[in-house]
């Protein structure tokens, strides 16, 4: 305890010589988590525009293959020959659209400017345990962005071989016509894998050691234990994609052969280390996702969430089998079939088990509710939905029998899409739309994110659910062109009709884009707690001020006291220590 | 859904469309009840004046048997589908029944090598014969095939055969499959192998008895 008051201390002095400091260190060089959490959104939305820029025009070209993409004209040869496109540049284009959107927009978001912004927070204090290197921790994600996107305009253009970089596609330049590109996008990680690692350590500290009196683990919020357990996971999974890629990159640059067989390499040793790390990664942006729909769902029933130690026990249940299950990706890439498939099916379909219970959960904190549709509540519930539907999904894939015509079809990218781009995008919107007021003291339009939450739930579904359809169908992921293909053909009305859906999914999100900034300079300026919630960031003035609290609040109950039978008003907040009980009044 | 598969015309194909049938009944069921149960409580629990929420806190094990026992049924769900599983898995890609014919497929970028045996049954000898992008078997014979890359990793996919099998540069991975009809169809690479990737595609031809040992004598006169 005195170690953690020392840090506390320590950080209060950091601010107390911020308040005066220059607009440099206020909003540039902060270390303020608030500040630094509004940096993460932003770099993210960048990022998350620029990739769904590319997604349009791969989608395009799905559609209508080779004809001219509308507004590509600039692009030079010999990516985009008079507005066509080259497939070599098609490849570069879902590489980075993936790279991009998983490691530079959903997480940024999701991790880094949710995590930085509510933690200290909602546990109430004032702010992270290393409020510097929580700064590095972004000015080391920003130059990772830059070296991803430069990455577009050295020779040969950007990395090519799918996000998932299987080498020797991405071990051997000529292989891919793909030089520097590689290099940098090996590069770029790396370092984002830095930013990732001081994150989580910061994160994991924080949440052990600086936790309000009174805040136990189990009165913590649930967004709070959802991103304890993914600073956790990506302390632990991450490491494992940096020196994989080092060797890569080894093997690109230097002449080792780790995963070349003429030298003695072994091509499914990245696949291993890959996946490894990369089925925690799907959890690394599902599960915060998952938390920011856990937190505002009691909110807008007014009723306590349904089985809160379950919720965390399946949690931890997940994260924990996530390290054991990434041979489901690999049924038949080689891998021994015979025991290993049996052994991943078992588990990967047991992991059906503590995220039901989660899902289930969830829907029972709606039973009895008394619920108000609000806009952040709309874009919870349909986090919920999206999650029921993605992990349906997951099941055929987690056969391996059924994985074996699936595989690598767009069946696979229908169904990581509606975790990846459904689940993640629905719990940022629900999180921005009802944290709004919190970070910048002014509400956004209701309205115009109910109008937008519905469209973009009906796109979306019209989106990625007809994939499914393409992918039993047999469409390969990655091809350039379905026409190509005899046994396609009959599939292209699909893709045509999935395009229109994109684009109309594409022009929606604008509404939210508008009304962010918008409400960003003109929104109608809140109280502290315009949702009447719980938890102890709503009992600091909107936006806080740097050091967060008047003072320190000390923890009474746990964060989802909603309509309890005691009390008059119908919400307790955490802190509230004198409850005035319906026989006072 | 089944039926958005491409026409089945292997042996364990059938297997495999069945397993995915009770995973899309079995799930579609889900879905209903969870998504139909999610909309049921937004309309029946919308919000009214004067009507307050419900405090439930769902862990007394009254409440929590609402999601423990939906909860077991998902295990013996699971269970159900892992029985059904490692049955048609072993089938596919276990065990490799005895096989009357063998070829060897060496993928490379961007096309398939397909090297036929000849008379004597075996490769590597001086009967062997190379062609590009087609694969002739005759109808209701167990065919092993020998996938090889001479590059990068491709993906040997038959969609109407339900076989999709890596192929790995440094190994030798066996796979099979044995055709129920004849006719002409695509082989398409799965998996990422390059700019040429897309329009990878070779073609199984699955010939009558007749007609393959007609087949036969065209390309090794004896």
């Amino acid at each position: 305890m005195s170690d953690a008051s020392a840090v506390a201390t320590l950080s209060q002095a950091t601010h107390i010589e911020h308040g005066q400091a220059s607009l440099l260190r206020t909003c540039v060089f902060s270390t303020d988590h608030k500040m630094i959490g509004k940096q993460f959104l932003f770099l993210g939305i960048v990022m998350l525009i620029l990739g769904g820029l590319m997604a349009l025009m791969i989608r395009w070209q799905l559609a209508w293959p080779e004809t001219q993409v509308p507004g590509t004209r600039w692009i030079p040869e010999p990516f985009m020959t008079d507005g066509r496109m080259d497939p070599a540049f098609y490849n570069a284009l879902f590489t980075m659209h993936a790279t991009i959107m998983v490691f530079f927009a959903v997480m940024p978001i999701l991790i880094g400017a949710f995590g930085n912004f509510l933690i200290p927070l909602m546990i109430g204090t004032r702010d992270m345990a290393f409020p510097v290197l929580n700064m590095l921790s972004f000015w080391t994600a920003v130059p990772a962005a830059v070296v991803m996107l430069a990455s577009f305009f050295v020779p040969g253009g950007a990395a090519a071989a799918g996000w998932t970089a299987y080498p020797p596609l991405s071990a051997v330049p000529s292989y891919s016509g793909v030089d520097w590109g590689q290099n940098l996008w090996i590069i770029s990680l790396a370092i984002l894998g830095v930013s990732s690692m001081m994150g989580s350590i910061n994160y994991i500290t924080t949440i052990i050691n600086m936790r309000a009196p009174g805040m136990t683990l189990f009165h913590l919020p649930l967004v709070i234990w959802f991103l304890f357990v993914t600073a956790i996971l990506l302390l632990l999974a991450l490491p494992v994609l940096t020196s994989a890629a080092v060797m890569l990159l080894f093997d690109r640059t230097l002449g080792t052969s780790f995963y070349l067989p003429e030298g003695g390499g072994e091509p499914l040793l990245w696949q291993h280390l890959f996946w490894f790390f990369g089925h925690p990664e799907v959890y690394i942006v599902a599960l915060p996702a998952l938390g920011i729909a856990a937190e505002i769902l009691p909110v807008f029933a007014r009723k306590p969430i349904f089985g809160y130690r379950f919720i965390v026990y399946a949690l931890i249940t997940a994260s924990a089998l996530s390290f054991i299950v990434w041979g489901h990706h690999m049924y038949v890439s080689g891998m021994d079939p015979r025991i290993l498939g049996k052994v991943f099916m078992v588990l990967t379909i047991a992991i059906s088990a503590p995220f039901s219970l989660i899902a289930l959960n969830l829907l029972a904190t709606l039973w009895r509710g008394s619920i108000k549709l609000s806009a952040p509540m709309l874009y919870a519930i349909g986090t919920l939905s999206l999650f029921i539907s993605g992990g349906l999904g997951g099941i055929f894939l987690g056969s391996p029998a059924v994985d074996i015509p699936l595989h690598d079809t767009y069946f696979v990218v229908g169904h990581f899409h509606l975790i990846f781009a459904g689940v993640t995008l629905f719990a940022i919107f629900a999180g921005v739309s009802y944290w709004f007021p919190k970070m910048f003291g002014r509400s956004m339009n209701e309205t115009i994110n109910k109008v937008h939450a519905v469209l973009t739930f009906v796109t979306l579904q019209a989106v990625f659910f007809p994939m499914h359809l393409l992918g039993v169908g047999g469409m390969m992921r990655r091809i350039y062109n379905p026409l190509q293909y005899d046994f396609l053909q009959h599939l292209q009305p699909i893709n045509v009709f999935i395009t229109w859906s994109a684009i109309v999914l594409g022009f929606a999100q604008i509404l939210f884009v508008i009304n962010f900034f918008w409400s960003l300079c003109a929104g109608k300026e809140t109280e502290r707690n315009p949702w009447k919630a719980n938890t102890l960031e709503w009992t600091a003035p909107s936006p806080p001020p740097h050091g967060n609290f008047d003072a320190i609040p000390v923890v009474c109950r746990g964060p989802y006291e909603y309509s309890s039978p005691e009390a008059t008003q119908d919400y307790l907040p955490q802190d509230l220590r004198f409850v005035q009980t319906a026989s006072q009044a | 859904m089944i039926g958005w598969f491409p026409e089945n015309i292997s042996t364990y194909g059938g297997s495999i469309d069945s397993l995915f049938s009770l995973i899309f009944y079995i799930t579609g069921g889900a879905f209903i009840l969870t998504q139909g149960t999610l909309l049921l409580f937004l309309i029946r629990y919308r919000r009214r004046d004067g009507r307050k929420a419900a405090h439930i806190h769902g862990d007394r094990p009254r409440e929590a048997a609402w999601t423990m026992v939906p909860l077991l049924i998902v295990l013996v769900l699971d269970f159900w589908i892992d029985y059904r599983g490692a049955e048609t898995w072993a089938m596919v890609k276990g065990q490799i029944p005895r096989s009357e014919i063998q070829v060897r497929v060496t993928a490379k970028q961007f096309n398939w090598e397909i090297l036929y045996p000849g008379p004597d049954g075996r490769l590597g000898t001086a009967d062997d014969l190379q062609m590009e992008n087609e694969l002739h078997v005759p109808v209701n014979k167990v065919v092993r095939v020998s996938l090889r890359s001479k590059d990068v990793i491709h993906s040997f996919f038959l969609p109407n055969l339900r076989l999709k099998q890596d192929c790995l540069p440094g190994r030798e991975i066996q796979a099979w499959f044995e055709a129920t009809k004849p006719g002409r169809y695509e082989l398409p690479c799965a998996e990422l192998c390059g700019f040429g990737h897309s329009g990878m595609r070779g073609w199984l031809i699955v010939h009558p008895d007749s007609e393959y040992t007609r087949w036969l004598s065209e390309h090794w006169p004896s």
